[in-house]
């Protein structure tokens, strides 16, 4: 496992947060915040280790209800339960493929905040919801599922230029050349 | 192997989240606080650079515009001191009348500025934080205002920073009057999800006579919000269960959606 893809993807999930709580233009230009924590999940589920979806799925949570007035590890389950089931059959994914990332984007989006909402209600919680939630749903779904190949490319882009990139060893070895030679008669 | 490694690292997972929803809430919040100081230096760096536009701006208005402002300034601070000099009579005089006739004095609210650093990122909450916290002498309950109206009250203080839950959120709850022949009491409840400005008037009697334009205000029942601070305006109004009682939407003073600063009310 490469260390720095898993900080690279936690720096990039505080700062996510961090943007989501201060930046008030999507609130007011779409009528929704939008959260970009789902998406990042997809990027990890696919590119890297179980390590990295447990500690994204953990950070990610506590950060996000850190600035907000969930109760604290509510979204820390939707975040694993979105990240396990790519991982698991990541194999079968067409990962390079912009438009399967930007399927499991939208499909991210989408469950994220409905396992969310449905977790603080069977808590008793009491949420502000009503129609307008339906359209606030829409919108981060589609922007999430827009984000979510731009995520890919940033991630690849940013692991390129500061990461280490791991050496691949070439398959000759002098050892194992098979020393060919005509048999003199 | 492979199996048992991914249960492991989902049951670990499930565990800590289970442990932290079932943690107390003074826990939580402590939690919360330690957790929360990470994002401090990001808050100071999003401040300074929200200011910088500003200060360009400043630095490159022509004196002329300056010495205009300065002069409308001028203006609205005489304007203003010769209604805090009214007030001040009135106030005494109110003190006075409420001596002779035995009543109890009313305690003078003080206001502290405070700067809204941050939005709750999820759409089901209606919060804010300010830069305002126990150190400043902030507790929970405190009303908060703006020059429009009320926009709600301090629902968590940590050292240097408060939650504010806004009106709107099912978490506040304002007794308020209708300003008509009949001061007609409700309660302001959650409103809609999309529209910040619009919150709902509910509990009004049967025969409350409302129309449009009437002002609400806090009726100081409930123990937290003052009486007499503005809310909003009446939008329209519904006979609701049957003429049971009657609902009405409220347009809000104070614009939720764009607080930079807002004041916390010490009593």
């Amino acid at each position: 496992m490469n260390p720095f893809k898993t900080i690279l993807i936690l720096a990039f999930a505080f700062l996510a947060v961090f943007g989501e709580a201060t930046l008030s233009a999507p609130r007011s230009w779409l009528g929704a915040q939008i959260d970009l924590l789902p998406a990042l999940m997809v990027y990890a589920a696919l590119n890297s280790g179980l390590p990295t979806i447990a500690l994204l799925a953990l950070f990610g949570g506590i950060w996000f209800d850190t600035l907000s007035a969930n109760p604290l590890g509510v979204s820390i389950l939707p975040l694993a339960i979105i990240g396990w089931p790519i991982y698991l059959r990541r194999d079968l994914i067409l990962r390079d493929l912009p438009f399967a990332q930007f399927v499991l984007g939208a499909a991210a989006s989408a469950v994220a905040p409905l396992l969310t909402m449905l977790l603080m209600l069977s808590g008793g919680k009491e949420l502000l919801l009503g129609w307008g939630t339906i359209w606030q749903l829409i919108v981060m779904t589609a922007v999430g599922a827009v984000a979510t190949p731009f995520i890919f490319s940033l991630m690849d882009a940013a692991n390129r230029a500061l990461g280490y990139q791991e050496r691949i060893e070439p398959g000759f070895r002098l050892d194992r050349e098979i020393q060919r030679s005509r048999k003199k008669l | 192997m492979f199996k048992q490694k991914n249960y492991l690292a989902l049951g670990a997972v499930v565990f800590v989240a289970i442990i932290l929803l079932s943690l107390p809430t003074r826990a939580t919040s402590r939690l919360k606080l330690a957790v929360g100081s990470w994002f401090l230096p990001l808050f100071g760096l999003a401040g300074a650079a929200q200011q910088l536009p500003a200060d360009l701006a400043d630095s490159v208005l022509p004196r002329r515009e300056l010495l205009r402002q300065i002069d409308a300034l001028r203006r609205e601070n005489q304007q203003l001191r010769s209604q805090s000099v009214q007030s001040i009579a009135i106030a005494r005089e109110n003190d006075q009348l409420r001596t002779l006739f035995n009543w109890q004095r009313q305690s003078k609210w003080q206001l502290k500025l405070a700067n809204v650093v941050m939005r709750d990122p999820a759409n089901w909450w209606r919060t804010v934080q300010i830069d305002l916290g126990t150190r400043d002498g902030l507790r929970v309950n405190l009303p908060v205002i703006t020059a429009s109206g009320l926009v709600g009250r301090v629902s968590s203080v940590d050292k240097m920073s408060s939650q504010i839950v806004l009106i709107g959120d099912p978490n506040c709850r304002v007794s308020a009057t209708v300003e008509n022949a009949t001061r007609d009491m409700g309660v302001l409840i959650a409103g809609g999800t999309l529209d910040t400005s619009l919150v709902e008037l509910t509990y009004l009697a049967s025969s409350a006579n409302l129309k449009p334009g009437q002002n609400v205000i806090t009726s100081g029942l409930g123990g937290i919000f003052p009486k007499g601070i503005p809310i909003g305006q009446i939008v329209d109004s519904r006979s609701v269960e049957y003429g049971l009682y009657t609902d009405a939407r409220v347009k809000l003073n104070a614009n939720l959606g764009s607080l930079e600063q807002v004041w916390v009310l010490f009593p």
